[in-house]
């Protein structure tokens, strides 16, 4: 049995083969990227860089895919390439035990096909849209707080956090709500769609366009930016 | 000038979904989130009939502003 054969045919067999031959890079192994890099490692991406610099601790429990009860206090970007050794041992894990920042940016970004913004500040956000602008990759935002999330998927010139946030040191609706359990699997679950797409060339983007959903009142809304 | 403010997320809470407000010829949209108390640092994205817009950008009668409150975790 073809451990990808219910990718088939959603996934065409040579946009599997895409998927195989290309590079992702999750940074943030928390929220957002515990479910990106499952997704995108059991979808078949062929090499995935998770970069974290952080460890479990026991306010991740609520909502963090490889958080649990014996990885407090262990890396989140390990704990991330051991899950992969396991369920996907096909794909190649990197992990970076490193936070990301302007310094280091550049090197751990470059030569990725697709970067999935899985951090969890504005600041580190905007950061990423201006080190993915400079190497020219696209990458696939994602923001999660409370009931709320959203995704939007950013081009080399697009700059399309800079009518998001405001403010580069802003701080999110988080820091009030804290984040419920499902909220971050489905930003990160639109996210991965979207860096499959960015991959394979297949299907509409959330480019230009910010997908908003609160899951408090069931509501779904794409605006334009 | 009748503005209708559409209000997403945590800015509904003690103001509701859409929101009418009465305000003077060439107000901005400043000054409509003051009317609704809506601090500044509390806005995120921001549209003007549907298009990207500014906290200085002038209204129109009849004009419809969506904000959405900023939302950065991961």
């Amino acid at each position: 049995m073809d451990r990808y054969a219910r990718n088939m045919t959603a996934l065409s067999g040579e946009e599997n083969e895409l998927l195989r031959g290309a590079c992702a890079c999750v940074v943030g192994c928390g929220g957002l990227g515990g479910y990106a890099v499952e997704t995108l490692g059991r979808l078949g991406v062929g090499t995935i860089t998770a970069i974290d610099g952080d460890v479990f601790d026991e306010t991740n429990l609520n909502r963090q895919l490889y958080s649990d009860t014996q990885a407090l206090g262990e890396s989140k970007a390990a704990a991330a390439k051991s899950r992969m050794a396991l369920v996907n041992p096909g794909i190649r894990v990197n992990a970076v035990e490193a936070f990301i920042n302007e310094h280091n940016a550049g090197d751990l970004l470059r030569g990725h096909g697709v970067i999935v913004d899985a951090v969890d500040s504005i600041a580190a956000k905007m950061l990423i849209q201006d080190a993915a602008q400079k190497l020219k990759i696209p990458f696939v935002h994602g923001a999660a707080a409370g009931w709320y999330g959203q995704v939007t998927t950013v081009f080399p010139g697009d700059r399309t956090l800079d009518k998001v946030y405001r403010r580069r040191d802003a701080d999110g609706a988080e820091k009030a709500l804290g984040t419920l359990s499902f909220t971050p699997a489905l930003v990160a679950a639109a996210q991965a769609a979207e860096a499959v797409k960015v991959l394979t060339g297949r299907g509409a983007l959330l480019r230009g366009w910010m997908l908003f959903f609160d899951l408090l009142e069931q509501e779904y809304e794409i605006v334009e930016l | 000038m009748k503005i209708r403010a559409r209000l997403f997320a945590t800015l509904r809470e003690g103001r509701g979904r859409e929101v009418e407000t009465d305000l003077p010829e060439g107000s901005t949209v400043m000054d409509l989130i003051g009317a609704l108390r809506i601090p500044e640092k509390d806005v995120a994205i921001l549209l003007v009939n549907g298009r990207d817009g500014r906290l200085s950008g002038v209204l129109g009668e009849a004009d419809t502003v969506s904000i959405f409150p900023p939302v950065g975790g991961g």
